[in-house]
């Protein structure tokens, strides 16, 4: 793993913006040892660039001076870390038990048919990207959902139009 | 992000729901949420302070002992609110500090993500100083070198409501060195998740910490001997530290006294109603109030539909019936019916809603987020979905329950590394006794010459 990451730093010379190694670097100082930094380091990068690329793995494991290994382990795990290019704008549906039981799968199936695409897909138009996720903690107001940054619930089907022509 | 204007943005955006009006919430009776405005905004260290806050942190430090603080929790019965519900005093008592010990580390584990549950989200949006004043107390009995919020990924607002309060609580001297003329010191580091439900474990929480992938570790040693980076580690759940300030400000009996004969818990918790009631949201009430109680506050069923079920603190605790709705909730009362406390927000199921559905949806939660550590969890969970998306459709075959039965035993208490596979085993293993005909409905065939063969985890 290391030596390929490492050949795909080499060939698609992926530098870390100066900004983002900076953010890094005052991470590193709220910690015992530079690996804790890894999981905001991956953050800080895709804030920047909306998704994780393969090449940024080994460039941040440079800069926390942690093995290729530890990093790439850890972008694999956690859910809100994107493998893959997303849309300009991430919606996350809640998929949990309040949220079913307060017509989820009605909205899940207004947002496939809406946006025409299925979970893990972004629209062509590269507007919207589609995730399932985990209880939002707005089980009192389900059905829930996040776009981006805002958390909305509960959403009625007839909603999510004028809701989403706010994201452009 | 949004420009504001379409009111359908404004009327559905999220906004936590607290049913009880400043007129109603007293320091004496409600040490939670009495500082807490109607309007919802933050509450603000000037606010903060105008209303006693971090006076106790004044007097804690510097007239009492770490000793005397985890004898008042202790003598106070609070009790873990993440679910669990242990003892936050003895839990305390049994850090490793003193002569010989390096400084460790105090995490609070806001990582919110149990299913049905939406309390700590309210208390750190809308009032974070009562947080980190707990932080401090915990910090000074545990001999806390440094704090953590380890506080998940989506909660956005939370995130910088917290951050907000910590500058401004630095500045003001409450953290930092020689916090009030004690001598004492302590910061806290806010750190925000990345998704995954078992991170809000303990010991999986630590390793997510460290920047590791969130398998939980093996106990013994308990993090209070060895946690984060080997140091003693106190985890503590965002409400149990909250409720720290006011038993040391108003004493140990002051607080056992607000559940009064209902319960032998101190104290009160944030109960609260999600599901097809008729008014959602959250209450401040004592330990040991009834399920009754708060579903009558939240105005009953919606449309005058019938309860057939509720789940008493989340999706990893057991189903229970109506029958049960006047049972004092605390820890041992919901515990010796069969289920848990969990963390006391009651999810309610209707008459017409199906409960091998909610055991479908429940189940693929709990399979899609076991980190894949042991094998019970990580093989059986699926399998469990793949059962319960058959009986859903009718397409169950004979002998798929008595399966659902012996997967419920396996994944119990003492089977796995962690308590993920007992938390998903509880439900199940409760709705198959109480719920039984409605899985036999399911079984639509003889079984099959295949057999019943594991679905990999990616489809679940
Ligand atoms: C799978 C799993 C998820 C958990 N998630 C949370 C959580 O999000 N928040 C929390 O406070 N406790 C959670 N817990 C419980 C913690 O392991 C731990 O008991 C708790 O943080 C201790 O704090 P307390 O004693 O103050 O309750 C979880 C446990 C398990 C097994
Ligand atoms: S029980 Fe499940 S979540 Fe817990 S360690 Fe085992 S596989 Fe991981
Ligand atoms: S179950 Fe959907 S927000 Fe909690």
């Amino acid at each position: 793993m290391s030596e390929q990451a490492d050949k795909t730093l080499a060939t698609d010379g992926f530098e870390l913006h100066p900004d983002d190694r900076a953010a890094i670097q005052a991470e590193l100082g709220h910690f015992e040892q530079p690996q804790a930094a890894c999981i905001e380091a991956l953050k800080i990068v895709q804030r920047r660039h909306g998704w994780v690329p393969d090449a940024a793995i080994p460039a941040i494991a440079r800069e926390l001076g942690v093995g290729p290994a530890a990093v790439e382990g850890v972008a694999t795990f956690y859910s809100l870390i994107f493998r893959q290019p997303v849309g300009r704008h991430v919606i996350l549906v809640c998929d949990s038990s309040s949220c079913y039981l307060t017509d989820y799968e009605m909205l899940r199936d207004a947002l496939f048919d809406h946006l025409g695409i299925q979970y893990g897909q972004t629209t062509p138009d590269n507007r919207f990207t589609l995730l399932p996720v985990c209880c939002l903690g707005a089980c009192d107001s389900g059905p829930a959902m996040m776009i981006d940054d805002d958390t909305y619930g509960p959403v009625a089907p007839k909603d999510l139009a004028e809701l989403l022509e706010g994201y452009s | 992000m949004t420009d504001g204007t379409p009111g359908t943005v404004n009327r559905v955006r999220y906004r936590s729901r607290l049913h009880q009006t400043e007129s109603e919430r007293k320091a004496e009776t409600h040490p939670l949420t009495w500082r807490l405005k109607d309007t919802g905004e933050r509450v603000d260290l000037a606010d903060y302070e105008a209303k006693n806050g971090y006076t106790v942190v004044k007097t804690a430090l510097n007239g009492q002992s770490p000793d005397d603080v985890i004898e008042s929790l202790k003598t106070a019965n609070l009790r873990g609110r993440g679910g669990a519900g242990f003892s936050a005093g003895l839990k305390w008592s049994l850090t490793l500090r003193g002569e010989g010990y390096p400084r460790g580390y105090l995490v609070c584990n806001a990582d919110e993500m149990e299913p049905g549950t939406f309390k700590d989200r309210l208390l750190m949006e809308q009032q974070p100083h009562l947080l980190i004043e707990g932080m401090i107390l915990g910090a000074y009995a545990n001999n806390s070198k440094l704090g953590y919020i380890f506080l998940r990924g989506e909660y956005i607002e939370a995130a910088q409501s917290i951050q907000q309060a910590l500058e401004e609580a630095r500045q003001a001297g409450w953290l930092g060195d020689n916090i009030a003329g004690s001598g004492f010191d302590f910061d806290i580091v806010l750190h925000t998740g990345a998704g995954r439900y078992i991170c809000g474990e303990e010991t999986a929480l630590i390793n997510s910490l460290e920047g590791k992938r969130a398998n939980p570790r093996a106990k013994p040693p308990f993090p209070g001997q060895s946690g984060a980076w080997g140091k003693p580690t106190v985890v503590n759940n965002v409400e149990t530290l909250c409720n720290v300030p006011a038993i040391l400000e108003h004493g140990a009996d002051w607080y056992l006294n607000l559940s009064g004969d209902r319960s032998s818990d101190g104290g009160t918790k944030l109960f609260g109603v999600s599901g097809r009631a008729e008014k959602n949201g959250l209450w401040e009430l004592p330990m040991g109030t009834t399920g009754a109680e708060i579903l009558d506050r939240a105005g009953g069923i919606r449309n005058g539909a019938k309860l057939k079920a509720w789940l008493p603190g989340g999706g990893s605790t057991g189903l229970l019936l109506p029958e049960h709705l006047d049972l004092p909730l605390d820890f041992d009362s919901i515990g010796n019916a069969g289920s848990r406390l969990g963390t006391g927000l009651l999810t309610v199921v209707t008459e017409e809603q199906s409960i091998v559905g909610l055991l479908r949806n429940l189940e693929e939660f709990f399979a899609r987020e076991s980190c894949g550590w042991c094998t019970p969890c990580r093989d059986g969970l699926p399998w469990s979905v793949k059962l319960l998306r058959a009986l859903e459709k009718g397409e169950g075959e004979e002998g798929d329950i008595e399966i659902l039965e012996m997967l419920a035993r396996d994944l119990g208490p003492g089977k796995t590394f962690c308590a993920h596979a007992p938390g998903a085993a509880m439900p199940l293993e409760s709705a198959l006794t109480f719920f039984r005909e409605e899985f036999e409905a399911g079984v639509g065939r003889k079984k099959g010459p295949a057999g019943v063969e594991t679905v990999p985890l990616g489809e679940v």
